[in-house]
């Protein structure tokens, strides 16, 4: 199967053409919105990592800067930066560029400030336009998509539906030999065991129980009930009691093929198939690590409704919940409560979601694109020095 | 007009609503291959839980043929099942406080 999208220089498919001003610090966050509001097509990352993060944590925000920046759905990218903060701005845009394509940076304290960084800013991103518009879409093979699935404001009709769908479609894009990936370690625990069963390898196994076991420890250490963070007070109006409740009836969204590989947050995949990364159950924040990773679109879940979308990659979104489809229609792109209803299977809503992927890809927006919802966030792992 | 509630595992030990389900209402369950019938002791919300048995206080109540949590009161058959009545077993922080 054939679909449109943007070879780039090193081989990797984007389904958008993004031009990114991605700023290395908070500090650099507003310049960095005023660049790209002079410029059709940009769109700024705008953050509060970047500065007094040490160790891993500091790794974390710059590795993420880059995935996000050789994200194939990013045609070309200006990275701002203050100049005193601990992200490395030169060394961001020199590890972009590897990929082939063209990223730039500036330094706002080089500049001179605001207004001439603005100026030298938009004039690179202006130049950046011209040419990332001349960029012509071409045939590839359905094996480019690599799908993120993320699930959010879920309800029990998640478990019953949605996620079965979109496991449905991560499944028969697997058989196209595509990548897909699913994350949010939180809504693992409590049905590792049944993931463990379908590890590739017995490390891979072992991976995934212990990303599980790390994140248990931190509600622990932390000495508090997860309940109430997570199942959120809205999974649980929505009908979901425990967090095991709710990760049983996510992870059918992962399908049922064998797993590949764990990845880090923003790691990105090393082979085709199936893989976990290990991600907050924080929407905005695991999207962004998936993103960060390679994903080229995402499928996203959910029962109370949710009008999330990205800077980067299309979000289409599903619900398992007819009464919010009706409600949000502005936000779900599709109304999978055709299984609860009972008016169709899984088999048939999965084929019309996947569907909904390919036209997707192939350049119709999402209703979260059409609306510009680029919801943002970066995971953290620890407080700001 | 669709099924009143699903069980989604035969050894499921709860059943969830497909509408919205009144105190009193007689449900029609598949289980496997039997046709089993509840009476329900409350209202039941879209896509919320009630017991298909008897579950007593520390038992563990089992959806999709796992495990999500423990009966922290005993529970009627055809009672709501939610977090008034059943407890998380993991991501419990708090039991590790009250061991210290």
């Amino acid at each position: 199967m054939k679909v449109m999208g943007y070879v780039r220089p090193d081989g990797k498919v984007g389904f958008r053409n993004h031009l990114l001003v991605i700023p290395s610090s908070v500090c650099a966050s507003e310049v960095a919105m005023r660049i790209a509001s002079h410029v059709e097509g940009a769109i700024a990352l705008p953050n509060q990592h970047g500065c007094c993060q040490v160790g891993a944590d500091m790794d974390l925000t710059i590795n993420t800067l880059i995935g996000l920046g050789k994200n194939p759905n990013v045609a070309a990218v200006l990275v701002v930066g203050l100049g005193c903060e601990g992200v490395p701005t030169s060394k961001v845009a020199e590890e972009i560029s590897k990929t082939g394509k063209k990223a730039e940076y500036i330094i706002i304290q080089h500049c001179g400030g605001t207004l001439r960084a603005e100026e030298e800013g938009a004039r690179i991103v202006r130049s950046l336009a011209q040419e990332v518009a001349k960029l012509e879409k071409e045939e590839v093979d359905i094996s480019q998509i690599t799908l993120a699935i993320e699930c959010g404001g879920s309800d029990t009709t998640s478990g019953l539906a949605s996620n079965p769908v979109a496991g449905y479609v991560s499944d028969k894009l697997i058989d196209h030999g595509g990548t897909s990936m699913f994350s949010e370690t939180t809504e693992l625990i409590g049905a590792e065991h049944t993931l463990v069963k379908r590890a590739a390898t017995k490390e891979i196994g072992e991976k995934i129980l212990e990303i599980v076991k790390n994140c248990e420890l931190k509600a622990e250490k932390m000495g508090v009930d997860m309940r109430g963070g997570q199942p959120t007070p809205g999974n649980i109006e929505g009908g979901i009691s425990t967090i095991e409740e709710k990760s049983l009836g996510c992870i059918y969204k992962g399908g049922t093929k064998p797993i590949e590989g764990v990845l880090n947050y923003g790691e990105a995949p090393a082979g085709k198939g199936l893989y976990i990364m290990d991600t907050p159950g924080q929407d905005i924040e695991s999207i962004t690590g998936m993103t960060a990773g390679g994903a080229n679109v995402v499928i996203f879940t959910t029962g109370r409704g949710t009008p999330t979308g990205s800077p980067i990659v299309p979000v289409i979104k599903i619900t398992g919940n007819p009464e919010t489809f009706k409600h949000m229609q502005d936000n779900i792109d599709i109304n999978v409560g055709t299984v609860v209803e009972g008016k169709e299977t899984i088999q048939q809503t999965g084929e019309r979601v996947f569907n909904e992927m390919i036209e997707v890809v192939n350049g119709k927006l999402t209703k979260a694109e059409a609306l510009k919802h680029r919801e943002f966030g970066m995971y953290k792992l620890t407080s700001t020095f | 007009m669709g099924k009143q509630a699903i069980v989604v595992h035969e050894s499921d030990n709860v059943a969830t609503s497909l509408r919205d389900l009144k105190k009193g209402e007689e449900v029609l369950l598949e289980i496997g291959d039997t046709e089993n019938k509840v009476v329900l002791l409350n209202d039941i919300p879209f896509a919320h839980k009630f017991a298909l048995k008897n579950i007593d206080l520390g038992e563990n109540v089992i959806k999709y043929g796992e495990v999500i949590g423990k009966a922290s009161k005993p529970i009627k058959m055809g009672e709501h099942v939610h977090v008034h009545n059943i407890e998380s077993t993991r991501g419990r922080g708090d039991l590790e406080v009250d061991k210290r």
